[in-house]
């Protein structure tokens, strides 16, 4: 065929770069590595290359100019062009390999094949569409089993990706197809119970049978037959994501203390606990706006108020853990941005449960993914969009537990700048509906239900259009254009589109006001979607504004200068219903009173009966140092340098204390500091707070103990205790169990009592139940792997002069070491008790009242320059505060235990080393400062336990005047840094 | 005082442009954050500038490779633009991906002919930005010495530190006779060196660390691009594995720089990790940079 002449015909080229001689092929080792640790020994070699794939009217020549231009790196790498559409073009496959190629699923988000296309076609390239692919050549003796699961667990994730063996032949890339339209209406009127339930479930509305007779009946109270579109709007709205409606339910619960009625769960603990806070302060509150935008907004400076918002993504990041935490991010940076008028983001935060790494991969039950998988899917996701978006990632914790196995937790917080007098907003009627950013796709269909309901083995292929990969560009670039609209105040009100995409958006804004839509407007990635199809679809990085229709011009040349997406897709009314069109037909109506006040109240039971208690008696040896370094070792504890390191924690310059300090700048810091607004001194300071392993003993003193951590956290760092704001974020099992919901029900008693008694209020918070996997064992029984309840606890301090703050690492020798708080016989789900193998014991309790008075105090001392270094005691008690101070400062330390337990009357060393007693700081002060902080601690516990010292090793001294911990500070910062160490 | 005007770009993903505008103001001059979109339409806007500057991020995404598009942007529609820029009496600043984009676009490292087809376009190109030797994007504090204190964003300078955010920050040459010609040329700006907070202790520094006193190695053993006259540092010394040890190159005349770690990020003591440590200088060291570039038009 001559090609010269005539125009080429559309055909599909592929581009396949591999790195050059000497170059090491990083994708070949990481599936080398990861072969190993999973013991696939057959596997011997891999190389890799990546692919590009163009469909356009290309030939030969253009494609090579086009891989020279653009696609390889001259330096590095290498090219190889071929005509994926003829058979003839194929190259053997080299003698003794196999060759596969990865490709994604057809309208799975594919960024650089997208970036590929524009930038081919800027110059000049006639390129209609373009995609990316793996390829990988794999020694090709490979056991078959070798081969199956280096394909299902290595090279490929199923939720998004397939493989194809051999040489690739493709003659389109061309997603989507035609829409033809056809109103669909669902006969429910007349339906028995069990037709209800097979709509609901085969629809997957996830909703359950009172729900679908309420709607059955308003139905017939209308006069007609719902549509399909109608009943999609219900359930998302109604859904457990978006109303959550267990936690603002009604619940009847039982405990030791007799019976309680709750009308409104989240109401009358958490919301409860602020509202009277709010009261109390009276003209000196602080709080802007609460629990009603997406973020929590407090005030910060003359300028500036500050949002703070935490969200989990814990399903999708189970099926596909690197999109899941992409978009878990993303999704969390949208909610300061939609609150108020829009929110400028300035840190993020990241908290983690996993399965511990080593969890044996043959025991893996069916559709689970292996924790290391995970853990990197994750960690490469929050990297990702995180560090593209310029947004720090200052803060975060990982907890281990064979429990999140089937169910990883990923929390993903963010902290926002909001101009003050903007948090306010209102739709009037007449405002357009205007969508920005990203366009809509088939993409995260029945996310929101999809959260609503527990994982089970088939998740993994049944669920794939809930997993999405997000576009930190778009999104970023949405950012930019609603922040210069918000500053020219061109709209009245944005909110971002998260689960139920259009339906939740638009339903929410148009709430009081009545909103029609014209769904055949909103851009597509691809067509063929059908009208109930966009209006779920829960595509990323959208937001949706109501703008005056005298704005839409300039709003529309402002996207276009930066290269935004902006459309009209109807606007808001005066009527109180929900219109939804396609192409001028009506194919919804719904009453917003129905949507939004017809869900059926629900009464849920809940029960809790504490365990037994029995007492720990720890064992008793004359050297705690090696327990000592099994907990610093374990894997809450240990060094997340790997995953610190990953983040930018500096963008944005506002960095004050970073995640890591000390003298090799690689010790574990308290709380993240930082100074958002770069013309003001003054900082925040972020932390958080969890322990799963309390809650086991007693949920109450759990969530006690994690808002004492957060809190003390903050503190620790120099921030002013009576400026702290709380999150809560509940990720819990199924709470259709009574003893599930119970649980739930103690830990939000306890964040009442202690917000209130700490003055410390919650200003936003989200739950995410049914945290649960079940799958079918070998023996055919069903096992159902319920998570530990997890409440996570957000602080967002403040912190009046930057100058002030101070960290964990020991300065200098010669200093003293001052123990504050109460230290008591509280070793029960401690990670003493962890690393030692004992059970029962006191779980941590909370002294509020003294608490309060410790945290004002240490404040003070900080504030007037007179504390060093300043250490919170969590996980491992004061060994491991005194351990990490020490290695983090090169600093060595001695000290002795006698004092402490003259003070307490508490005899045991393990006790004394490890108890986990909550609102304790150590702290470290110059011999000139000792006088001065007492004084600031008169008539509290203080007790002065030691020095620093140029030694290089922490000793600290027993009861028997023996030493009973004598490390070297090397030995005891490897153990730490050893685990993680990828 | 003279107020030198300075562009400081943003294409679609660059993410410091507001922090490094700031650093401009501080030192005094007048800094506007430009879109690069306004640019394409109007090369001519260059003319109201002395000063360009394309600061750090994603630019589309680093998608393909890290600066790739972005420069691929300036090879093709700015070249005459920024040539005639360049033929005034200008600065150029790039800071890591604006570093990468200098690179791949061809202006750095030899100036405005590396931008021309003349140049011989992409497939010419000698020098790289890649992947870091440890496979992923590391954020961290590096100490740099100043190889030419000619250059006019480092004149009277010697020792800096600063933090480093990248993935792609590996220099990586085709050829081995560059290092020596960049030498003689004083191309060669900053240099990573032995990382003052990890000196003097024999602590453990970290996660993959090796030893401070583990030495260098042969740059050959990096991977097959050309041997260096300079055994590259253990990281996290050398924090990607740079030909070299090179963090910053310079363009003959010393009027352009591209450097991967960024100073707009310690223009003050306690963006220092160890300022607590009472480690840090005041004003912090990436103020000198910027401070230079205003006072060149003083």
């Amino acid at each position: 065929m001559n090609t010269r002449t005539k125009t080429p015909d559309v055909t599909v080229w592929e581009v396949e770069v591999r790195p050059t001689k000497g170059e090491i092929d990083r994708e070949a080792e990481r599936v080398l590595a990861e072969s190993r640790n999973m013991g696939l020994r057959s596997v011997r070699r891999v190389m890799s290359a990546r692919s590009f794939l163009l469909e356009g009217r290309l030939d030969a020549p253009a494609v090579q100019r086009a891989a020279e231009e653009l696609l390889a790196d001259p330096v590095v790498e290498s090219y190889r062009v071929r005509c994926a559409a003829e058979t003839a073009q194929d190259e053997p496959v080299p003698e003794g390999l196999r060759l596969l190629n990865v490709l994604f699923h057809p309208g799975v988000t594919d960024n650089v094949g997208e970036s590929t296309r524009r930038a081919l076609v800027d110059l000049g390239f006639e390129v209609g569409a373009a995609a990316t692919a793996r390829k990988y050549w794999i020694n090709d003796d490979i056991s078959d089993r070798d081969f199956a699961r280096l394909c299902r667990r290595v090279l490929a994730n199923e939720a998004i990706e397939h493989i194809v063996i051999g040489p690739l032949h493709l003659h389109r890339l061309h997603v989507g197809g035609e829409y033809r339209f056809q109103k669909i209406v669902v006969p429910l009127r007349d339906a028995e119970d069990e037709t209800l339930l097979r709509i609901s479930r085969e629809g997957g509305l996830s909703l359950n049978l009172q729900e679908m007779h309420t709607i059955r009946d308003h139905f017939r109270e209308v006069g007609r037959e719902p549509t399909d579109i109608e009943l999609e709007t219900i359930a998302q709205t109604w859904s457990e994501h978006c109303s959550h409606k267990t936690l603002t339910g009604p619940v009847v619960y039982r405990d030791e203390h007799g019976e309680q009625r709750f009308e409104n769960l989240l109401k009358e603990t958490i919301f409860a606990a602020t509202q009277t806070l709010r009261r109390q302060w009276g003209r000196r509150d602080w709080c802007v706006s609460v629990f009603r935008d997406n973020a929590g907004v407090v005030r910060f400076n003359e300028r500036y108020d500050v949002c703070f918002k935490v969200e989990t993504h814990n399903h999708p990041s189970a099926i596909e853990p690197y999109g899941g935490a992409n978009t878990g991010i993303g999704g969390v940076i949208r909610d300061p941005l939609g609150t108020g008028l829009g929110a400028k983001p300035v840190c993020n935060t990241d908290v983690f449960c996993f399965a511990p790494p080593t969890f044996p991969d043959e025991q893996l039950p069916p559709g689970v993914l292996p924790p290391r998988a995970v853990i990197r899917g994750v960690v490469a996701g929050v990297r990702d969009y995180g560090n593209r978006m310029g947004i720090p990632t200052v803060n975060g914790a990982v907890y281990f537990d064979d429990r999140y196995l089937g169910n990883p937790l990923v929390y993903c917080g963010n902290v926002a700048l909001l101009p003050v007098g903007k948090h306010e907003k209102r739709v009037e009627p007449g405002d357009l509906i205007v969508v920005v950013g990203g366009r809509t796709g088939r993409d995260g269909i029945h996310g929101a239900t999809f959260s609503s309901v527990e994982l089970t083995e088939e998740s993994e292929t049944a669920s794939g259009g809930a997993v999405q990969i997000g576009n930190a560009i778009t999104e970023k670039m949405l950012l930019e254009v609603l922040l210069q609209a918000r500053d020219r105040g061109l709209y009245h009100a944005i909110t971002d589109c998260g689960a139920g995409g259009f339906s939740s958006a638009v339903g929410e804004m148009g709430a009081e006001t009545g909103a029609e839509v014209w769904l055949e407007k909103a851009p597509l990635k691809y067509s063929g979607l059908s009208y109930t199809e966009i209006w779920i679809s829960e595509a990323q990085e959208r937001m949706v504004l109501a703008l005056p229709p005298e704005n839409w011009d300039a709003f529309r040349r402002l996207c276009e200068a930066e290269g935004v997406e902006a459309a009209v897709i109807g606007r808001f009314t005066n009527t109180r219903r929900l219109a939804l069109f396609y192409d001028g037909r009506q194919v919804g109506d719904l009453s917003m009173d129905f949507l939004h006040h017809g869900r059926p109240r629900i009464v849920r039971e809940a029960c809790y009966r504490p365990p037994a208690t029995r007492p720990l008696v720890p064992a008793t040896t004359t050297d705690w140092g090696p327990t000592l370094k099994r907990i610093l070792g374990s894997w809450n504890v240990c060094s997340k340098e790997w995953i610190i390191r990953q983040y930018d924690h500096e963008v944005q310059a506002g960095s004050v204390v970073k995640p890591l300090v000390g003298r090799t700048e690689d010790g574990p810091g308290d709380a993240a500091v930082l100074r958002p607004d770069l013309q003001s001194r003054r900082g925040i300071a972020v932390a958080c707070g969890m322990n799963p392993l309390y809650g086991d003993l007693d949920p109450y003193w759990m969530a006690a103990s994690a808002i004492d951590e957060a809190v003390r956290n903050c503190v620790a760092v120099g921030a002013d205790p009576e400026r702290i704001a709380i999150l809560d974020n509940f990720c819990w099992g199924n709470t259709e169990r009574p003893e599930t919901l119970g649980s739930l029900v103690r830990a939000a008693t306890a964040c009442r009592d202690i917000a209130l008694a700490y003055g410390t209020p919650f200003i936003s918070g989200k739950d995410s139940l049914y945290n649960e996997f079940s799958y079918q064992r070998p023996d055919g029984s069903r096992e159902t792997v319920v998570i530990p309840g997890s409440l996570l606890i957000s602080a967002l301090g403040q912190i009046e002069d930057v100058d002030r703050a101070v960290t964990m690492d020991l300065k200098r020798p010669g200093n003293r070491l001052l123990l504050v708080g109460e230290t008591a016989d509280e070793l029960g789900g401690t990670h003493f008790a962890l690393v030692t193998g004992a059970s029962g014991g006191r779980v941590p309790r909370v002294r509020a009242k003294l608490a309060r008075r410790i945290f004002a105090s240490t404040h003070h001392a900080i504030r007037d320059g007179l504390v060093a270094a300043c250490h919170d005691l969590s996980e491992g008690g004061l060994a491991a505060a005194a351990a990490e101070m020490a290695f983090a400062g090169a600093i060595g330390a001695e000290l002795d235990l006698t004092p402490l337990a003259e003070a307490t009357g508490l005899r045991n060393e393990a006790t004394l080393l490890f108890s986990e007693s909550n609102s304790r700081f150590l702290l470290e002060v110059a011999p000139e400062n000792l006088h001065a902080v007492r004084e600031r601690f008169a008539d509290l516990p203080v007790v002065e336990l030691g020095q620093t010292t140029d030694a290089g090793r922490l000793r600290i001294r027993g009861l028997r005047q023996t030493w009973i911990v004598d490390e070297s500070l090397d030995e005891l910062k490897n153990a730490w840094q050893q685990p993680l160490d990828w | 005082m003279a107020r030198p005007r300075v562009c400081v770009i943003r294409a679609p993903g660059t993410n410091c442009d507001v922090e490094t505008a700031h650093a401009f103001r501080l030192c005094g001059a007048q800094a506007e954050r430009t879109h690069l979109f306004a640019l394409l339409r109007e090369p001519r806007r260059l003319h109201d500038f002395q000063i360009l500057c394309i600061p750090g991020g994603f630019s589309y995404g680093d998608d393909i490779g890290a600066g790739v598009i972005f420069g691929t942007q300036l090879r093709v529609h700015l070249a005459d633009a920024l040539a005639e820029f360049l033929q005034r009496d200008t600065l150029v600043l790039g800071i890591c991906n604006g570093f990468q984009v200098l690179v791949k676009s061809g202006l750095l490292p030899d100036g405005p002919g590396g931008l021309s087809k003349g140049g011989g376009g992409p497939s010419r190109r000698r020098v790289t930005l890649t992947w870091n030797d440890n496979g992923r994007y590391t954020c961290r504090w590096v100490s740099l010495r100043v190889d030419n204190p000619r250059n006019a964003f480092l004149r009277n300078l010697e020792t800096l530190e600063l933090p480093v955010a990248h993935a792609e920050g590996r220099i990586a040459v085709s050829r081995s006779d560059l290092l020596p010609r960049w030498r003689a040329n004083g191309q060669i700006a900053l240099s990573y060196t032995w990382h003052t907070a990890l000196l003097g202790t024999t602590l453990p520094a970290g996660p993959n660390h090796m030893a401070a006193s583990a030495g260098g190695r042969p740059a050959a053993a990096s991977g097959g691009t050309a041997a260096a006259e300079v055994s590259v540092l253990p990281y996290p010394h050398n924090p990607n594995g740079s030909v070299g040890n090179i963090a910053g190159l310079s363009d003959p005349s010393g009027r352009i720089l591209g450097l991967m770690p960024h100073p707009e990020r310690y223009l003050f003591a306690h963006q220092h990790p160890r300022w607590t440590r009472g480690d840090a200088r005041e004003p912090g060291d990436g103020m000198a940079l910027f401070r230079n570039a205003v006072d060149y038009y003083a």
